[in-house]
Protein backbone atom coordinates (compact mmCIF):
# COMPACT_ATOMS: atom_id res chain seq x y z
CA UNK A 1 0.00 0.00 0.00
CA UNK A 2 1.48 3.32 -1.09
CA UNK A 3 1.51 6.42 1.08
CA UNK A 4 -1.59 8.66 0.92
CA UNK A 5 -1.21 11.65 -1.41
CA UNK A 6 -2.16 15.27 -0.72
CA UNK A 7 -5.63 16.04 -2.14
CA UNK A 8 -4.56 19.55 -3.21
CA UNK A 9 -1.08 20.73 -4.13
CA UNK A 10 -0.91 23.35 -1.36
CA UNK A 11 -1.24 20.62 1.28
CA UNK A 12 2.25 19.32 2.09
CA UNK A 13 3.04 15.94 3.65
CA UNK A 14 6.71 16.09 4.71
CA UNK A 15 8.25 12.68 5.33
CA UNK A 16 8.19 12.02 9.05
CA UNK A 17 6.63 15.43 9.79
CA UNK A 18 3.21 16.91 10.36
CA UNK A 19 1.04 17.89 7.38
CA UNK A 20 0.79 21.60 6.72
CA UNK A 21 -0.70 24.10 4.26
CA UNK A 22 1.71 26.01 2.09
CA UNK A 23 1.16 29.55 0.98
CA UNK A 24 3.21 32.08 -0.92
CA UNK A 25 3.74 35.57 0.41
CA UNK A 26 4.73 38.53 -1.71
CA UNK A 27 7.89 40.14 -0.30
CA UNK A 28 6.92 43.44 -1.92
CA UNK A 29 3.32 44.00 -0.80
CA UNK A 30 2.72 41.24 1.75
CA UNK A 31 -0.26 39.64 -0.01
CA UNK A 32 -0.51 35.93 0.71
CA UNK A 33 -1.82 33.19 -1.51
CA UNK A 34 -2.64 29.52 -1.22
CA UNK A 35 -0.20 27.44 -3.19
CA UNK A 36 2.63 28.32 -5.51
CA UNK A 37 2.77 31.28 -7.84
CA UNK A 38 5.46 33.33 -9.55
CA UNK A 39 3.86 36.77 -9.88
CA UNK A 40 1.86 38.62 -7.25
CA UNK A 41 -1.69 39.20 -8.50
CA UNK A 42 -2.11 42.09 -6.06
CA UNK A 43 0.88 44.25 -6.98
CA UNK A 44 2.33 42.49 -10.04
CA UNK A 45 5.80 42.00 -8.52
CA UNK A 46 7.79 39.20 -10.14
CA UNK A 47 10.05 36.72 -8.39
CA UNK A 48 9.10 38.06 -4.97
CA UNK A 49 6.99 35.13 -3.83
CA UNK A 50 8.30 33.24 -0.82
CA UNK A 51 6.91 29.89 0.33
CA UNK A 52 5.47 30.02 3.86
CA UNK A 53 3.89 27.53 6.25
CA UNK A 54 0.35 28.71 6.82
CA UNK A 55 -0.98 28.72 10.39
CA UNK A 56 -3.37 26.00 11.50
CA UNK A 57 -5.75 28.41 13.15
CA UNK A 58 -8.10 31.09 11.99
CA UNK A 59 -11.67 32.32 12.17
CA UNK A 60 -14.86 31.66 10.24
CA UNK A 61 -15.52 34.46 7.76
CA UNK A 62 -18.56 33.16 5.85
CA UNK A 63 -20.27 29.86 5.11
CA UNK A 64 -23.27 28.14 3.66
CA UNK A 65 -24.91 24.81 4.39
CA UNK A 66 -25.01 22.58 1.35
CA UNK A 67 -28.09 20.37 1.17
CA UNK A 68 -27.89 19.47 -2.48
CA UNK A 69 -24.64 18.76 -4.28
CA UNK A 70 -23.65 16.58 -7.20
CA UNK A 71 -24.83 12.96 -7.21
CA UNK A 72 -22.91 10.79 -4.75
CA UNK A 73 -21.71 13.67 -2.56
CA UNK A 74 -22.87 13.25 1.01
CA UNK A 75 -24.98 16.14 2.36
CA UNK A 76 -25.56 18.22 4.38
CA UNK A 77 -22.18 19.78 4.99
CA UNK A 78 -20.88 23.23 5.80
CA UNK A 79 -18.90 24.97 3.09
CA UNK A 80 -16.77 27.52 4.92
CA UNK A 81 -14.54 30.49 4.11
CA UNK A 82 -11.88 30.83 6.79
CA UNK A 83 -9.40 33.65 7.39
CA UNK A 84 -6.22 32.04 8.70
CA UNK A 85 -4.41 33.97 11.43
CA UNK A 86 -1.90 35.37 8.93
CA UNK A 87 -4.70 36.75 6.73
CA UNK A 88 -4.74 34.04 4.06
CA UNK A 89 -8.28 33.11 2.98
CA UNK A 90 -9.05 29.44 2.46
CA UNK A 91 -12.17 27.40 1.69
CA UNK A 92 -13.11 24.00 3.05
CA UNK A 93 -15.55 21.88 5.03
CA UNK A 94 -16.34 22.92 8.59
CA UNK A 95 -16.78 19.70 10.58
CA UNK A 96 -17.61 18.58 14.12
CA UNK A 97 -20.40 21.15 14.45
CA UNK A 98 -24.07 20.74 13.62
CA UNK A 99 -24.99 22.11 10.17
CA UNK A 100 -27.48 24.52 11.70
CA UNK A 101 -27.22 28.32 11.24
CA UNK A 102 -28.27 28.77 14.87
CA UNK A 103 -25.14 26.89 15.99
CA UNK A 104 -22.63 28.56 13.68
CA UNK A 105 -21.20 31.96 14.56
CA UNK A 106 -19.41 34.34 12.23
CA UNK A 107 -15.92 34.96 13.49
CA UNK A 108 -15.78 31.77 15.57
CA UNK A 109 -12.24 30.47 16.07
CA UNK A 110 -11.47 27.36 14.04
CA UNK A 111 -8.47 25.10 13.63
CA UNK A 112 -7.20 23.24 10.60
CA UNK A 113 -7.15 19.45 10.99
CA UNK A 114 -5.88 16.83 8.58
CA UNK A 115 -7.34 13.45 7.75
CA UNK A 116 -8.39 10.96 5.12
CA UNK A 117 -10.22 12.56 2.15
CA UNK A 118 -13.62 11.06 3.06
CA UNK A 119 -12.58 7.69 1.69
CA UNK A 120 -12.19 9.00 -1.85
CA UNK A 121 -9.72 7.11 -4.04
CA UNK A 122 -8.38 7.86 -7.51
CA UNK A 123 -8.46 5.40 -10.42
CA UNK A 124 -5.21 3.79 -9.24
CA UNK A 125 -6.69 3.23 -5.78
CA UNK A 126 -4.51 5.83 -4.05
CA UNK A 127 -5.76 7.26 -0.75
CA UNK A 128 -5.60 11.03 -0.16
CA UNK A 129 -5.15 13.34 2.79
CA UNK A 130 -7.35 16.44 3.02
CA UNK A 131 -7.71 19.35 5.42
CA UNK A 132 -10.83 20.34 7.31
CA UNK A 133 -11.84 23.06 9.77
CA UNK A 134 -13.31 22.41 13.18
CA UNK A 135 -14.28 24.65 16.09
CA UNK A 136 -11.19 25.43 18.12
CA UNK A 137 -11.15 23.46 21.36
CA UNK A 138 -10.46 25.19 24.67
CA UNK B 1 -17.62 60.02 -31.26
CA UNK B 2 -21.10 59.19 -32.46
CA UNK B 3 -23.85 58.07 -30.12
CA UNK B 4 -25.03 54.49 -30.54
CA UNK B 5 -28.68 53.49 -30.42
CA UNK B 6 -30.59 50.26 -30.02
CA UNK B 7 -33.00 50.46 -32.96
CA UNK B 8 -34.36 46.91 -32.86
CA UNK B 9 -34.49 44.50 -29.93
CA UNK B 10 -36.42 41.39 -28.94
CA UNK B 11 -36.23 38.04 -27.18
CA UNK B 12 -38.01 34.73 -27.53
CA UNK B 13 -40.18 33.43 -24.72
CA UNK B 14 -37.76 31.51 -22.51
CA UNK B 15 -38.45 27.79 -22.12
CA UNK B 16 -37.01 24.35 -22.81
CA UNK B 17 -36.43 23.46 -26.44
CA UNK B 18 -34.43 20.22 -26.56
CA UNK B 19 -35.67 19.56 -30.10
CA UNK B 20 -33.94 22.72 -31.42
CA UNK B 21 -30.27 23.47 -32.03
CA UNK B 22 -28.44 26.42 -30.44
CA UNK B 23 -28.21 28.28 -33.79
CA UNK B 24 -31.93 27.72 -34.40
CA UNK B 25 -32.78 29.20 -31.01
CA UNK B 26 -30.47 32.15 -31.70
CA UNK B 27 -31.87 32.69 -35.19
CA UNK B 28 -35.37 33.15 -33.79
CA UNK B 29 -34.49 36.22 -31.71
CA UNK B 30 -32.20 37.56 -34.46
CA UNK B 31 -35.17 37.60 -36.84
CA UNK B 32 -37.44 39.10 -34.17
CA UNK B 33 -34.98 41.94 -33.53
CA UNK B 34 -34.63 42.60 -37.27
CA UNK B 35 -38.44 42.60 -37.59
CA UNK B 36 -38.66 45.01 -34.67
CA UNK B 37 -36.91 47.64 -36.80
CA UNK B 38 -38.12 46.43 -40.21
CA UNK B 39 -34.64 45.48 -41.44
CA UNK B 40 -33.07 42.30 -42.78
CA UNK B 41 -29.77 40.51 -42.29
CA UNK B 42 -28.65 42.09 -45.58
CA UNK B 43 -28.64 45.45 -43.78
CA UNK B 44 -26.27 44.27 -41.01
CA UNK B 45 -22.55 45.01 -41.30
CA UNK B 46 -21.34 42.64 -38.54
CA UNK B 47 -22.63 40.07 -36.07
CA UNK B 48 -21.54 39.74 -32.43
CA UNK B 49 -22.74 36.45 -30.97
CA UNK B 50 -22.71 35.50 -27.30
CA UNK B 51 -22.87 31.84 -26.29
CA UNK B 52 -21.13 29.98 -23.50
CA UNK B 53 -21.74 26.24 -23.70
CA UNK B 54 -20.73 25.92 -27.39
CA UNK B 55 -18.03 28.58 -27.25
CA UNK B 56 -15.81 26.67 -29.69
CA UNK B 57 -18.56 25.84 -32.19
CA UNK B 58 -18.93 29.02 -34.31
CA UNK B 59 -22.51 29.67 -33.16
CA UNK B 60 -22.65 33.12 -34.84
CA UNK B 61 -21.78 31.75 -38.26
CA UNK B 62 -24.28 28.93 -37.78
CA UNK B 63 -26.97 31.50 -36.95
CA UNK B 64 -26.20 33.16 -40.29
CA UNK B 65 -26.59 29.76 -41.94
CA UNK B 66 -30.15 29.85 -40.57
CA UNK B 67 -31.02 33.46 -41.54
CA UNK B 68 -28.69 34.54 -44.35
CA UNK B 69 -24.99 34.06 -45.08
CA UNK B 70 -23.98 37.53 -46.20
CA UNK B 71 -20.25 37.21 -45.56
CA UNK B 72 -20.15 39.82 -42.79
CA UNK B 73 -17.57 39.61 -40.00
CA UNK B 74 -18.74 37.45 -37.09
CA UNK B 75 -17.28 37.57 -33.59
CA UNK B 76 -18.16 34.78 -31.15
CA UNK B 77 -18.01 35.85 -27.53
CA UNK B 78 -17.84 33.89 -24.29
CA UNK B 79 -17.61 35.55 -20.85
CA UNK B 80 -19.53 33.36 -18.37
CA UNK B 81 -22.87 34.91 -17.37
CA UNK B 82 -21.70 38.24 -18.80
CA UNK B 83 -21.50 36.66 -22.27
CA UNK B 84 -24.59 38.38 -23.73
CA UNK B 85 -23.67 41.76 -22.27
CA UNK B 86 -20.14 41.39 -23.62
CA UNK B 87 -21.40 40.58 -27.14
CA UNK B 88 -23.70 43.62 -26.94
CA UNK B 89 -20.83 45.79 -25.71
CA UNK B 90 -18.49 44.62 -28.50
CA UNK B 91 -21.24 45.48 -31.00
CA UNK B 92 -21.72 48.87 -29.35
CA UNK B 93 -17.97 49.53 -29.36
CA UNK B 94 -17.69 48.76 -33.07
CA UNK B 95 -20.39 51.31 -33.83
CA UNK B 96 -18.94 53.91 -31.44
CA UNK B 97 -15.53 53.44 -33.05
CA UNK B 98 -16.95 54.16 -36.48
CA UNK B 99 -16.10 50.70 -37.79
CA UNK B 100 -19.70 50.02 -38.80
CA UNK B 101 -22.96 51.97 -39.04
CA UNK B 102 -25.30 49.17 -38.02
CA UNK B 103 -24.66 45.75 -36.47
CA UNK B 104 -26.47 42.83 -34.87
CA UNK B 105 -25.82 41.32 -31.43
CA UNK B 106 -27.31 37.96 -30.47
CA UNK B 107 -27.11 36.07 -27.19
CA UNK B 108 -28.23 32.45 -27.03
CA UNK B 109 -28.02 29.47 -24.71
CA UNK B 110 -29.38 25.96 -24.44
CA UNK B 111 -29.08 24.80 -20.83
CA UNK B 112 -29.08 21.41 -19.19
CA UNK B 113 -30.82 20.82 -15.88
CA UNK B 114 -29.32 20.81 -12.43
CA UNK B 115 -26.47 22.47 -10.56
CA UNK B 116 -23.85 24.56 -12.28
CA UNK B 117 -20.30 24.97 -11.03
CA UNK B 118 -18.23 22.52 -9.05
CA UNK B 119 -14.54 21.92 -8.93
CA UNK B 120 -12.52 19.95 -11.44
CA UNK B 121 -8.86 19.06 -11.46
CA UNK B 122 -6.70 16.01 -11.11
CA UNK B 123 -6.75 13.29 -8.47
CA UNK B 124 -10.06 12.86 -6.65
CA UNK B 125 -13.28 14.92 -6.89
CA UNK B 126 -13.06 18.00 -4.67
CA UNK B 127 -16.77 18.85 -4.38
CA UNK B 128 -17.94 18.34 -0.82
CA UNK B 129 -14.35 17.78 0.33
CA UNK B 130 -13.15 21.39 0.32
CA UNK B 131 -16.53 23.10 0.58
CA UNK B 132 -18.72 23.51 -2.46
CA UNK B 133 -18.02 25.00 -5.86
CA UNK B 134 -21.67 24.80 -6.92
CA UNK B 135 -23.18 28.15 -7.85
CA UNK B 136 -25.97 28.06 -5.22
CA UNK B 137 -23.30 27.54 -2.53
CA UNK B 138 -20.92 30.21 -3.84
CA UNK B 139 -23.70 32.80 -3.91
CA UNK B 140 -25.03 31.61 -0.55
CA UNK B 141 -21.58 32.34 0.92
CA UNK B 142 -21.68 35.81 -0.67
CA UNK B 143 -25.13 36.37 0.86
CA UNK B 144 -23.96 35.16 4.27
CA UNK B 145 -21.13 37.71 4.10
CA UNK B 146 -23.87 40.35 3.80
CA UNK B 147 -25.74 38.73 6.71
CA UNK B 148 -22.54 38.88 8.75
CA UNK B 149 -22.05 42.59 8.05
CA UNK B 150 -25.65 43.79 8.13
CA UNK B 151 -27.80 41.14 9.82
CA UNK B 152 -29.68 40.30 6.62
CA UNK B 153 -32.12 37.43 7.23
CA UNK B 154 -33.16 34.29 5.36
CA UNK B 155 -36.64 35.84 5.09
CA UNK B 156 -35.30 39.01 3.47
CA UNK B 157 -33.38 36.98 0.89
CA UNK B 158 -36.54 34.92 0.26
CA UNK B 159 -38.62 38.06 -0.33
CA UNK B 160 -36.52 38.79 -3.43
CA UNK B 161 -37.83 35.61 -4.99
CA UNK B 162 -41.45 36.42 -4.05
CA UNK B 163 -41.11 39.83 -5.72
CA UNK B 164 -39.50 38.57 -8.91
CA UNK B 165 -41.98 35.70 -9.29
CA UNK B 166 -44.79 38.23 -8.84
CA UNK B 167 -43.30 40.47 -11.54
CA UNK B 168 -43.08 37.60 -14.01
CA UNK B 169 -46.82 36.93 -13.76
CA UNK B 170 -47.05 40.06 -15.96
CA UNK B 171 -44.34 38.99 -18.41
CA UNK B 172 -45.57 36.59 -21.11
CA UNK B 173 -41.97 35.96 -22.23
CA UNK B 174 -40.87 34.72 -18.80
CA UNK B 175 -40.46 31.00 -18.15
CA UNK B 176 -42.97 31.10 -15.27
CA UNK B 177 -46.08 33.17 -14.54
CA UNK B 178 -46.82 31.86 -11.06
CA UNK B 179 -47.42 33.81 -7.85
CA UNK B 180 -45.04 32.34 -5.27
CA UNK B 181 -45.78 33.32 -1.66
CA UNK B 182 -43.12 33.70 1.01
CA UNK B 183 -43.95 30.39 2.75
CA UNK B 184 -43.63 28.55 -0.56
CA UNK B 185 -40.21 30.09 -1.21
CA UNK B 186 -38.91 29.47 2.31
CA UNK B 187 -40.28 25.91 2.49
CA UNK B 188 -38.98 24.86 -0.91
CA UNK B 189 -36.14 22.33 -1.01
CA UNK B 190 -33.05 23.83 0.61
CA UNK B 191 -30.21 23.77 -1.91
CA UNK B 192 -27.49 25.74 -0.13
CA UNK B 193 -28.64 27.65 2.95
CA UNK B 194 -29.90 30.32 2.67
CA UNK B 195 -30.86 29.65 -0.99
CA UNK B 196 -33.85 27.34 -1.46
CA UNK B 197 -34.67 25.92 -4.88
CA UNK B 198 -37.02 28.85 -5.59
CA UNK B 199 -34.20 31.26 -4.77
CA UNK B 200 -32.03 29.83 -7.58
CA UNK B 201 -32.28 31.04 -11.18
CA UNK B 202 -34.13 28.79 -13.58
CA UNK B 203 -32.07 26.92 -16.17
CA UNK B 204 -33.88 27.59 -19.44
CA UNK B 205 -33.14 27.84 -23.14
CA UNK B 206 -33.48 31.23 -24.75
CA UNK B 207 -32.13 33.94 -26.96
CA UNK B 208 -32.30 37.70 -27.30
CA UNK B 209 -30.98 40.05 -29.97
CA UNK B 210 -30.41 43.75 -30.60
CA UNK B 211 -29.68 45.89 -33.64
CA UNK B 212 -27.34 48.78 -32.81
CA UNK B 213 -26.82 51.77 -35.12
CA UNK B 214 -25.11 55.13 -35.20
CA UNK B 215 -27.32 58.16 -34.66
CA UNK B 216 -26.88 59.14 -38.32
CA UNK B 217 -27.87 55.69 -39.58
CA UNK B 218 -30.85 55.48 -37.23
CA UNK B 219 -32.05 58.87 -38.45
CA UNK B 220 -31.58 57.96 -42.13
CA UNK B 221 -33.62 54.80 -41.60
CA UNK B 222 -36.35 56.72 -39.77
CA UNK B 223 -35.79 54.61 -36.66
CA UNK B 224 -34.98 57.25 -34.03
CA UNK B 225 -38.58 57.40 -32.79
CA UNK B 226 -38.49 54.06 -30.94
CA UNK B 227 -34.71 54.04 -30.55
CA UNK B 228 -32.99 53.72 -27.19
CA UNK B 229 -29.69 55.50 -26.61
CA UNK B 230 -26.82 53.57 -25.04
CA UNK B 231 -25.55 56.15 -22.52
CA UNK B 232 -23.00 53.89 -20.89
CA UNK B 233 -21.40 50.52 -21.52
CA UNK B 234 -18.90 49.24 -18.98
CA UNK B 235 -17.10 45.96 -18.43
CA UNK B 236 -14.89 45.21 -15.43
CA UNK B 237 -13.03 42.18 -14.12
CA UNK B 238 -12.26 41.20 -10.56
CA UNK B 239 -9.59 43.40 -9.03
CA UNK B 240 -7.41 41.65 -6.43
CA UNK B 241 -9.25 41.28 -3.15
CA UNK B 242 -8.02 39.47 -0.07
CA UNK B 243 -10.50 36.57 -0.36
CA UNK B 244 -11.32 36.71 -4.06
CA UNK B 245 -9.42 33.57 -5.03
CA UNK B 246 -11.45 31.35 -2.70
CA UNK B 247 -14.61 33.46 -2.46
CA UNK B 248 -15.36 35.26 -5.71
CA UNK B 249 -16.02 38.93 -4.95
CA UNK B 250 -19.02 40.01 -7.03
CA UNK B 251 -19.26 43.29 -5.13
CA UNK B 252 -16.12 45.22 -6.03
CA UNK B 253 -16.34 44.64 -9.79
CA UNK B 254 -20.01 45.70 -9.70
CA UNK B 255 -19.30 48.82 -7.61
CA UNK B 256 -16.50 49.84 -9.97
CA UNK B 257 -18.58 49.16 -13.08
CA UNK B 258 -21.49 51.16 -11.66
CA UNK B 259 -19.27 54.13 -10.80
CA UNK B 260 -17.81 54.12 -14.33
CA UNK B 261 -21.24 53.75 -15.92
CA UNK B 262 -22.72 56.66 -13.96
CA UNK B 263 -19.72 58.81 -14.89
CA UNK B 264 -19.93 57.85 -18.57
CA UNK B 265 -23.65 58.67 -18.68
CA UNK B 266 -23.30 61.82 -16.57
CA UNK B 267 -26.02 60.40 -14.33
CA UNK B 268 -26.43 59.10 -10.79
CA UNK B 269 -28.48 56.34 -9.17
CA UNK B 270 -31.25 58.87 -8.48
CA UNK B 271 -31.79 59.25 -12.24
CA UNK B 272 -32.46 55.56 -12.86
CA UNK B 273 -36.13 54.58 -13.29
CA UNK B 274 -35.71 50.79 -13.43
CA UNK B 275 -32.96 48.20 -13.08
CA UNK B 276 -32.54 44.69 -14.44
CA UNK B 277 -29.78 43.23 -12.29
CA UNK B 278 -28.13 39.83 -11.97
CA UNK B 279 -30.38 37.88 -9.58
CA UNK B 280 -28.76 34.53 -10.38
CA UNK B 281 -29.64 33.72 -6.76
CA UNK B 282 -31.87 35.62 -4.35
CA UNK B 283 -28.87 36.31 -2.14
CA UNK B 284 -27.10 38.04 -5.06
CA UNK B 285 -29.89 40.54 -5.74
CA UNK B 286 -29.67 41.94 -2.21
CA UNK B 287 -25.94 42.65 -2.63
CA UNK B 288 -26.43 44.56 -5.84
CA UNK B 289 -28.94 47.11 -4.46
CA UNK B 290 -25.97 48.48 -2.56
CA UNK B 291 -23.34 47.74 -5.19
CA UNK B 292 -25.28 49.75 -7.80
CA UNK B 293 -25.87 52.61 -5.37
CA UNK B 294 -29.65 52.12 -5.27
CA UNK B 295 -29.36 52.43 -1.49
CA UNK B 296 -26.65 52.97 1.10
CA UNK B 297 -24.48 50.27 2.69
CA UNK B 298 -26.55 47.96 4.88
CA UNK B 299 -29.89 49.24 3.58
CA UNK B 300 -30.68 46.43 1.14
CA UNK B 301 -32.71 44.42 3.65
CA UNK B 302 -34.89 47.43 4.33
CA UNK B 303 -35.27 48.04 0.57
CA UNK B 304 -36.84 44.64 0.06
CA UNK B 305 -38.91 44.86 3.28
CA UNK B 306 -40.35 48.25 2.28
CA UNK B 307 -41.18 47.24 -1.29
CA UNK B 308 -39.00 49.99 -2.76
CA UNK B 309 -37.69 47.59 -5.41
CA UNK B 310 -41.10 46.21 -6.44
CA UNK B 311 -43.10 47.49 -9.41
CA UNK B 312 -44.68 50.74 -8.22
CA UNK B 313 -41.87 51.28 -5.70
CA UNK B 314 -39.14 53.92 -5.69
CA UNK B 315 -36.77 51.96 -7.96
CA UNK B 316 -38.31 48.80 -9.46
CA UNK B 317 -35.78 45.97 -9.86
CA UNK B 318 -36.23 42.99 -12.17
CA UNK B 319 -39.76 43.75 -13.31
CA UNK B 320 -39.19 41.11 -16.02
CA UNK B 321 -39.23 38.45 -13.30
CA UNK B 322 -35.46 38.33 -13.28
CA UNK B 323 -33.34 35.26 -13.66
CA UNK B 324 -35.25 33.70 -10.77
CA UNK B 325 -38.50 33.46 -12.73
CA UNK B 326 -37.98 34.74 -16.28
CA UNK B 327 -35.09 32.28 -16.46
CA UNK B 328 -31.34 32.44 -17.04
CA UNK B 329 -30.07 31.18 -20.41
CA UNK B 330 -26.51 32.29 -19.66
CA UNK B 331 -25.45 33.74 -23.01
CA UNK B 332 -28.83 35.35 -23.68
CA UNK B 333 -29.33 37.04 -20.31
CA UNK B 334 -27.25 40.16 -20.97
CA UNK B 335 -29.25 41.03 -24.09
CA UNK B 336 -32.61 39.92 -22.66
CA UNK B 337 -32.20 42.54 -19.96
CA UNK B 338 -31.43 45.17 -22.65
CA UNK B 339 -34.72 44.11 -24.26
CA UNK B 340 -36.60 44.48 -20.97
CA UNK B 341 -35.30 47.95 -20.18
CA UNK B 342 -35.76 49.12 -23.78
CA UNK B 343 -39.36 47.89 -23.75
CA UNK B 344 -40.11 50.04 -20.70
CA UNK B 345 -38.35 53.09 -22.16
CA UNK B 346 -40.51 52.65 -25.27
CA UNK B 347 -43.62 52.46 -23.08
CA UNK B 348 -44.47 49.05 -24.51
CA UNK B 349 -44.22 46.83 -21.41
CA UNK B 350 -47.98 46.42 -20.91
CA UNK B 351 -49.17 45.40 -17.47
CA UNK B 352 -45.69 45.56 -15.93
CA UNK B 353 -44.81 48.96 -17.44
CA UNK B 354 -42.76 51.18 -15.12
CA UNK B 355 -44.72 54.39 -15.55
CA UNK B 356 -42.81 57.29 -17.05
CA UNK B 357 -39.59 55.28 -17.39
CA UNK B 358 -36.96 57.35 -19.18
CA UNK B 359 -33.63 55.86 -18.05
CA UNK B 360 -32.82 52.27 -17.11
CA UNK B 361 -29.84 50.14 -16.12
CA UNK B 362 -28.84 46.56 -16.87
CA UNK B 363 -26.28 44.56 -14.90
CA UNK B 364 -24.78 41.10 -15.21
CA UNK B 365 -22.03 39.22 -13.41
CA UNK B 366 -20.10 36.38 -14.95
CA UNK B 367 -18.38 34.55 -12.14
CA UNK B 368 -14.67 34.43 -12.46
CA UNK B 369 -15.37 37.41 -12.89
CA UNK B 370 -16.83 39.83 -15.41
CA UNK B 371 -19.31 42.58 -14.66
CA UNK B 372 -21.21 44.29 -17.48
CA UNK B 373 -23.37 47.38 -16.95
CA UNK B 374 -25.36 49.35 -19.50
CA UNK B 375 -27.37 52.53 -19.01
CA UNK B 376 -30.08 53.14 -21.59
CA UNK B 377 -32.13 56.25 -22.24
CA UNK B 378 -35.20 56.86 -24.32
CA UNK B 379 -34.20 58.77 -27.48
CA UNK B 380 -35.08 62.45 -27.21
Amino acid sequence: MSQPLPAVDYLKLPEGGEPYLEGHRCQTCGASFLGKRNVCSKCGARDQMQAVHLPNSGSLYSYCIVHRSFPGIEVPYISAIVDLDDGTAIKGNLINIEPDPAKIEFGMPVEVVYGDALGRRDKEGNAYIAYFFQPKSG
Amino acid sequence: MTDAYVVGVDMIKFGRFPEKSVPQIGAESALLALDDCGLSIQDMEALYCGNLMQASAMVGQRILQEIGQTGIPVVNVSNACATGATAFREAWASVKAGLYDIVLAVGVEQMGRGLLGGTGGKGIPKEGLFGSGTMPAVFAEAGMEHARKHGTTFEQFAKVSVKNHHHSTMNPKAMYQIETPLETVMNAEMISYPNTKLMCSVNVDGSAAAVIATEKKARELGLLGRAVKVCASVLTSDRWQERDLVMPDVNTCTQEAAAKAYAMAGLGPEDIDLVELHDCFATAEILHYENLGLCGAGEAGRMIDDGEVALGGRIPVNVSGGLLSKGHPLGATGIANIYEVSTHLRGEAGERQVQGARIGMTHVIGLGSACGIHILEKAA
